[in-house]
């Protein structure tokens, strides 16, 4: 009896890894990963998509940051890599050539709409209205002084300037996995620092390295997960100073309030009207080897940009997102049609 | 008397020095610091105990504080006219008795996308009209669409989808309001605070609370967070079913790979091996294999099961090999250990018998250890289930909004869920339903190791 019932297990359990070995099969569901700004938007239009889409699968959102995301969507052709890949950056001319390399040639490149970054500190924190080059003196690891460059003295945001709240720096910015990381440097930090007259006296190959070089002594903590991990840091220290996407800050306005930056407060109106500096546009990547493999690819593509799921009205722009021009979006639609390369 | 004379001090020790010999002096002068001592000990052992059990209760009440009343969800009940006008769609489909499956299933999807064209937001609508006239002005619009939470006009779709008959009825039905409202109405965000930091308009905050007061708003039992994959478009509507189902799919998978396998290695290396060196050194790696950190087991799953194998990402048979190879050891120890207790008798009985080793083996000896088996397998079942890390490894923490149909289909797991809610934006509304779902696995995890303990009582023998 009990040997009985054991082949059986034994039976049982050889079946189930001969299929496994034969799992090789054709995957019907779009796989995307990538950048956690871009990560809600995503998963909001999949979600709308397989409701709407009697016929596809659901596809399924990872997160991984944008550099992570790319990184998975260049390792190869085939249906064991993601089909997509979210990036709240362009991509960069080196992730093109290791996809290259990877026999991944034609990405097509998909704008999906604008999303301010914004600084937000706790609700019970002093008031920012901060400027560029404040953040870039908190932040760098030594600044320019009467002409020299000495290393970053400042331990409290009033040493930087009178107007700003009595408390100690500690900024929270996201890691370099992040593609917010890029679009805060290029916007905020680099804007900032270019300023100062010392640093346009230097090289011009030397001002980047000396504008980004960050200091070392704690008050800069980078955050390598989401938005919640940079809020539970504002939640255990008052002091901190976090950098959000607009939309997560909008979802969180009990908990947090953002600081204004040139004196524009980063509102949907401005930045589609421009004056709030900080804004960047929101991408993801097709693989479009995958397209007509993977079914839904090329449809789930183009509902993302479709005017009903991301124009105005929409729930993607009722979740935070800013949406293109309808220009615009007739040139990505078409784009996503001729599956136009990079 | 001499107790007493024992434990007095050295002086009085010294007065009657007849009384004492040497040795016991010594005994006597050391009683006290042995007894200190042995007080000492129990009070940091009470000690340990109790501050390890204050820790539990505050985890618990904080789980429980939060997690509970996610349970119950705000609903508001409408009436609502499945107005024919609005739904105007052919006949559901029946499968003629010449159509293949697939051609059935074409027509029937497509029949479905028609459905799907169906503006049911209006249907919604209507009925929120008629409790709440007042939303009907075009003034309100925008606040009228947020009461009900977006995700519930399927629900609507997928009534008339699985009975069309209900076209041109009226059905009094629940629908889960938006998630905001449910925070108000919980108090789970600071009513104080001034309009430009509440998720609400104050016109909608004015209805809730008019329509709470009526009951036509209130606290129901969350069927979603059972019966729902989990969901970004309508937070309100997330629920576990799809991360409990690809859970299940895994501890299938374990059940079938590591507990059949593990049991087979134990019985071969306790049983039949031959004692040598060899035997030795897989049994130091069997020991070595269990203290291995399971998020290296996760990059081996990527790595081998994905990169070489090319099975698919985020799927449930994935996870569930990797799961298989960290609980495999867990299994193999368990199973040698309870064999190791059967006494050398039973099986020397049989062998005198004239069974062969086989028999005996199979015949006597597993029988009587099949208890202690099934423990140590459920053990390694329940902590597989709890795994976190490797899975993040395997891509198992996207988020999927469908209840996988097998285990080659994109899966979330019921840990990994707690892990993706408590990093949604939503935090008001997360924080209850990520404690909801914190409970739900614990209380799967209880169940399973009350079932271990339940199979070991009732089948131990002693010896």
């Amino acid at each position: 009896m009990k040997m009985n019932k054991l082949t059986k297990l034994i039976v049982a359990s050889a079946v189930s890894l001969a299929f496994a070995g034969q799992a090789q099969a054709n995957r019907d569901t779009v796989q995307v990963a990538g950048s956690s700004t871009v990560l809600p938007f995503a998963s909001i239009a999949a979600e709308e998509f397989g409701n709407n889409f009697a016929q596809f699968r659901t596809p399924v959102v990872g997160s991984g940051g944008s550099s992570g995301g790319l990184r998975q969507f260049c390792q190869g052709v085939g249906t064991n890599t993601i089909d997509i890949a979210n990036s709240s950056r362009a991509i960069r001319p080196a992730e093109v050539e290791a996809c290259n390399a990877n026999g991944v040639n034609n990405i097509i490149e998909v704008k999906i709409g604008y999303d301010g970054i914004v600084f937000a500190s706790r609700i019970d924190a002093g008031i920012f209205k901060l400027k560029p080059e404040h953040v870039f003196l908190a932040q760098a690891a030594q600044v320019p002084q009467n002409g020299k460059m000495v290393a970053n003295p400042y331990t409290n945001w009033q040493q930087i300037d009178k107007s700003l709240p009595d408390q100690a720096i500690l900024l929270a910015i996201p890691g370099s996995n992040h593609g917010t990381r890029e679009v805060y440097e290029e916007k905020v930090i680099l804007d900032g620092c270019k300023t100062f007259a010392e640093v346009q006296a230097l090289p011009k190959a030397e001002q980047n390295n000396f504008c980004l070089a960050m200091r070392t002594d704690g008050s800069v903590v980078e955050i390598a997960g989401d938005y919640t991990e940079t809020l539970a840091r504002l939640q255990a220290q008052k002091n901190a100073l976090g950098v959000f996407g607009l939309s997560f800050y909008e979802a969180n306005r009990d908990r947090i309030k953002v600081a204004t930056v040139s004196g524009v407060e980063p509102t949907v109106n401005n930045i589609i009207a421009g004056t709030y500096p900080v804004s960047r546009p929101l991408f993801f990547y097709v693989k479009g080897e995958h397209i007509g493999v993977i079914p839904g690819l090329k449809e789930f593509a183009e509902y993302f940009v479709s005017d009903a799921a991301s124009g105005f009205g929409s729930p993607l722009e009722m979740a935070g997102l800013i949406p293109l021009d309808d220009d615009e979006r007739a040139t990505i639609i078409a784009n996503i049609r001729a599956k136009k390369s990079l | 008397m001499t107790d007493n004379k024992l434990s007095s001090t050295d002086q009085d020790v010294a007065v009657e020095p007849v009384l004492l010999s040497k040795t016991q002096q010594q005994v006597a002068a050391s009683l006290a610091r042995r007894h200190r001592q042995e007080k000492l000990f129990k009070g940091a052992g009470l000690g340990a105990v109790i501050i390890s059990l204050i820790l539990v209760a505050i985890l618990f009440v904080n789980i429980f504080a939060k997690g509970v009343p996610a349970f119950w969800q705000a609903h508001i009940t409408l009436d609502i006219y499945f107005d024919p006008a609005v739904i105007s769609v052919s006949e559901k489909p029946v499968q003629g008795g010449d159509e293949t499956d697939n051609e059935f299933r074409q027509r029937f999807i497509e029949w479905q996308t028609e459905v799907g064209m169906v503006n049911f937001n209006r249907l919604i609508l209507e009925g929120l009209y008629q409790v709440l006239p007042e939303a009907k002005s075009r003034e309100y619009r925008r606040d009228a669409a947020r009461i009900v939470t977006s995700g519930e006009r399927y629900a609507v779709r997928d009534m008339v989808i699985e009975n069309p008959d209900i076209i041109g009825q009226t059905k009094t039905v629940h629908l889960l309001t938006d998630a905001n409202i449910d925070v108000w109405l919980k108090g789970n965000i600071d009513r104080s605070l001034p309009d430009s930091q509440q998720q609400l308009s104050p016109k909608v905050r004015q209805w809730v609370e008019m329509l709470s007061a009526q009951g036509v708003i209130e606290n129901r039992f969350s069927f979603a967070l059972f019966m729902n994959p989990d969901s970004r478009s309508s937070p309100a509507s997330a629920g576990l079913a799809g991360a409990f189902v690809g859970s299940l799919y895994m501890m299938l998978v374990v059940i079938f790979l590591a507990v059949p396998m593990g049991v087979a290695a134990a019985i071969y290396l306790e049983e039949f091996a031959p004692k040598n060196k060899l035997t030795d050194l897989v049994e130091v790696n069997i020991n070595n294999l269990a203290a291995v950190p399971s998020i290296v087991f996760g990059l081996l799953g990527a790595s081998v099961f994905i990169g070489w194998f090319k099975l698919p990402m985020s799927a449930p048979i994935v996870g569930g090999l990797v799961l298989s190879l960290m609980t495999l050891p867990t299994v193999i120890i368990a199973t040698r250990s309870t064999l190791k207790a059967i006494p050398p008798s039973i099986r020397q009985a049989a062998l005198g018998l004239g069974a062969s080793k086989m028999q005996a083996v199979f015949h006597h000896v597993l029988p009587l250890a099949i208890p202690g088996i099934l423990t140590g397998a459920i053990i390694g079942v329940a902590q597989a289930l709890g795994e976190t890390a490797p899975l993040l490894l395997i891509g198992m923490k996207s988020f999927v909004a469908q209840i996988p149909a097998g285990p080659f289909e994109q899966s979330t797991a019921l840990p990994v869920q707690i892990y993706l809610w408590q990093g949604n934006e939503l935090r008001n509304f997360f924080e209850a339903r990520t404690s909801a779902a914190i409970i739900v696995l614990l209380a799967l995890m209880l169940t399973l190791n009350g079932l271990a303990i339940w199979l070991r009582k009732k089948y131990e023998k002693r010896w």
